[in-house]
């Protein structure tokens, strides 16, 4: 299926782009990670969330939604 | 009259008028975050309004930090916030406390106030503050920002999720840079702060839809506001729960990985080989004059380490003691082991350092 990949952050700083599609034909979302993680080695050392379809989901879940975004912690004020 | 514009709502009316009069909310940073938010909850007329900071005003703080003028410059934040918020509304009970927000002031300080609005630059200060709303009950208006982008969100209101729900853990120390090393747009915290007092007043008056099991990220270049759907986690908020008890015997670089050695300024001795690092980078002021100083920006640390002399011990020091820590962990991973970072930022060591020469002088 085709997912709309968007990142956040520091996150969008390791990935060099704001958003990407992408052909993805696993079940779950640690699945695409790895991808992801393949695409983008220094994400492996980077602290971030998941979100499917505008919720937070677990890396155990599956991705059945069209929009994944990365979600890193922001401290600044 | 000054408060007319919000009477004549029919959303707020005088009922809602005195409702905000009655709050009483404590602003955790007079900073980038911080002044929006206080600019705005001071000019609505919150009733008490409380300030901590223990951190005072520079002049690169003034390109987003709009209580502040040139004339505020070295002088503690939460005091000069008072000073402009005094004349703007001088109903408003301002508290100020210009010191560090610590697991040991924290439960008491939040149990005097309604809303806590969270405007600190730090990981260590953010989970503090969560922690201590999961464990007093307290709403918590969290906003934070990163270059372009803002995060904000409501936490602990009404059952619903805390920062913990969406990240459990702070990431490790130094893993994400804040402001004073990557830059800031500086219009971004006012928009940020904007929204965050926007919501403490929905808060008070009971009206629209708190931003509570939602976090809003904003893209001030793109204008793309997106807003993630965040759940309850029951078990994250149990394990702050849990350690209630253990709360106030907590230090504020517990759980981070730290394998700095922190000290006073208070506790150096003067009389040993001692050199001074200034880790700070070259516009930042005040410079501290009354020792000789080495100067090794944070950015140019991997180079610029040279000129500490592993012969004597090496006291780092920046504007707040947060970026010296980070120097100290990179030093020793540079080699440099006989070094330490000081608590303090550099405007209180020169003044202490200061006092010390002359009474040394005095003595001799």
């Amino acid at each position: 299926m085709l997912l709309t990949i968007k990142y956040f952050g520091l996150i969008a700083e390791v990935t060099q782009i704001s958003e990407e599609t992408l052909e993805f034909s696993g079940k779950q979302i640690s699945e695409l990670l790895t991808l992801l993680y393949a695409k983008y080695e220094a994400l492996k050392t980077k602290d971030f969330q998941v979100a499917q379809n505008q919720e937070l989901v677990a890396t155990d879940a599956l991705v059945n939604g069209q929009e994944i975004a990365l979600l890193p912690p922001f401290a600044g004020g | 009259m000054r408060y007319n514009r919000h009477i004549i709502l029919s959303e707020i009316g005088q009922e809602g008028q005195d409702k905000i009069s009655k709050a009483k909310v404590l602003t955790i940073g007079a900073g980038g975050l911080g002044c929006p938010i206080l600019q705005y909850l001071a000019a609505a007329g919150v009733g008490t309004i409380g300030i901590i900071d223990f951190d005072t005003v520079d002049l690169s703080n003034l390109q987003r930090q709009i209580l502040f003028g040139s004339a505020s410059i070295g002088k503690n934040k939460a005091l000069a916030a008072k000073e402009r918020l005094s004349d703007l509304n001088a109903d408003v009970t301002i508290n100020t406390y210009p010191e560090r927000l610590t697991h040991q002031n924290t439960l008491e300080l939040f149990e005097q106030y309604d809303v806590i609005v969270d405007g600190s630059d730090n990981f260590e200060t953010r989970y503090l503050v969560n922690d201590a709303c999961v464990i007093t009950n307290k709403p918590l208006v969290f906003g934070s920002i990163f270059k372009f982008e803002g995060q904000v969100s409501v936490f602990n209101y009404q059952n619903g999720p805390s920062y913990r729900c969406l990240f459990p853990n702070p990431p490790e120390k130094g893993a994400v840079p804040n402001c004073s090393e990557i830059g800031v747009l500086g219009v971004l915290p006012g928009i940020i702060g904007t929204m965050q007092a926007n919501e403490v007043l929905k808060i008070i008056l009971g009206i629209g839809n708190v931003l509570s099991g939602q976090l809003l990220c904003y893209n001030a270049l793109t204008l793309q506001n997106t807003i993630l759907k965040i759940n309850r986690s029951e078990s994250a908020i149990e394990s702050v729960l849990k350690d209630k008890a253990n709360f106030q015997k907590q230090h504020i670089n517990m759980g981070c990985e730290v394998s700095t050695e922190n000290i006073s300024i208070y506790d150096v001795s003067l009389e040993d080989n001692v050199q001074f690092i200034d880790v700070r980078e070259d516009h930042e002021q005040p410079k501290v004059e009354a020792v000789p100083i080495t100067y090794v920006p944070l950015s140019e640390i991997e180079e610029a380490y040279i000129n500490i002399d592993p012969s004597k011990k090496a006291y780092v020091f920046c504007q707040a003691g947060i970026r010296s820590e980070h120097a100290v962990e990179r030093l020793h991973e540079l080699g440099v082991t006989n070094c330490f970072s000081l608590n303090e930022g550099a405007a209180e060591i020169n003044d202490y350092l200061n006092e010390q020469l002359e009474t040394k002088s005095v003595k001799s």
